[in-house]
């Protein structure tokens, strides 16, 4: 196995040890859009839980950069445009299904939720036929 | 609540560990997401083996609970309230799949992408608030008070 599927292990790891963790100590679903949601509307008895929640996840990449010297790799290929019609969809899409890839993906999977497992059938299937139809429109 | 401290050092330790754990996972690169979903094309597995192995540590958390009456840091567990598969799952969740497949990001890379200065982030992070906020409260959750 190379390196990447070994970091992909030990990262998926420590995302699944983040959401064990949360759920364990304070009972919560670590759910990113949910969380987010929290902390724009600036609100609720766990705002400040959750402020410090989200601004752990900004530093995670940070810690990154500090302890190997560089950002991970990302690579961009996508105009500005789709990435903006991109993102309203993944938020409106995000809050209308009641979550995203953390929420339904790795917390709701883990639970065996059916909703969660339908929800991510849904966004992948949707995602594959997504990235299909952008290929096949760049052969035209 | 006596816990509230120490709950908040525990969600900070958690956002560190997610963020550091899609760092390293190499999900912070929105091309290993499209090429994951890229199964006709040339597919990248590395999605796969993040997500088996965040869902399995995270499903021992889940037996772990299971064992216990109230988490050790609040009085009660705050899971999500519904459980019916309803059609507004399914096409938020269909609309959230075409965005992601798109961009290659999902709301946590691209908010633990916030620090690192590049525009498509901005971009995509501003039109994700932009789409929350156009959707904005559900009744049925401003009705009785969820946490999920």
């Amino acid at each position: 196995m190379t390196a990447t599927y070994w970091n992909a292990l030990i990262g998926g790891a420590m995302i699944g040890l983040a959401t064990a963790l949360l759920l364990v100590m304070n009972g919560r679903i670590a759910g990113i859009i949910g969380i987010f949601i929290k902390v724009l509307r600036f609100r609720g008895s766990e705002l400040f839980v959750n402020i410090a929640f989200v601004a752990g996840l900004l530093l995670g990449p940070v810690a990154y950069l500090w302890w190997f010297g560089q950002w991970p790799v990302a690579e961009f290929r996508m105009p500005l445009a789709f990435m903006a019609i991109a993102g309203l969809l993944v938020g409106y899409g995000a809050r209308m299904g009641s979550g995203c890839t953390s929420g339904h993906g790795v917390s709701g999977l883990a639970r065996l939720s059916p909703r969660s497992i339908a929800a991510t059938a849904t966004f992948v299937g949707a995602g594959i036929v997504t990235v299909l139809l952008m290929r096949l429109a760049e052969m035209l | 609540m006596a816990g509230a401290p120490t709950r908040l050092v525990v969600a900070f330790i958690c956002g560190l560990l997610f963020g550091g754990g899609l760092a390293i996972s190499g999900m912070l690169n929105p091309e290993r997401i499209r090429g994951f979903l890229d199964i006709f094309g040339d597919w990248d597995p590395t999605l796969m083996f993040v997500l088996a192995s965040a869902v399995g540590v995270a499903a021992v958390g889940n037996l772990i609970r299971s064992a216990m009456s109230t988490p050790l840091l609040d009085t009660a567990f705050h899971m999500p309230p519904r459980t019916e598969i309803d059609r507004r799952l399914l096409v938020g969740s269909a609309l959230f799949g075409i965005g992601w497949a798109i961009s290659g990001l999902c709301p946590g890379p691209a908010l633990a992408s916030i620090a690192r200065d590049v525009s498509p982030i901005y971009v995509f992070a501003l039109a994700m608030i932009a789409g929350i906020l156009i959707h904005g409260d559900e009744t049925s959750e401003t009705a009785k008070p969820s946490d999920s």
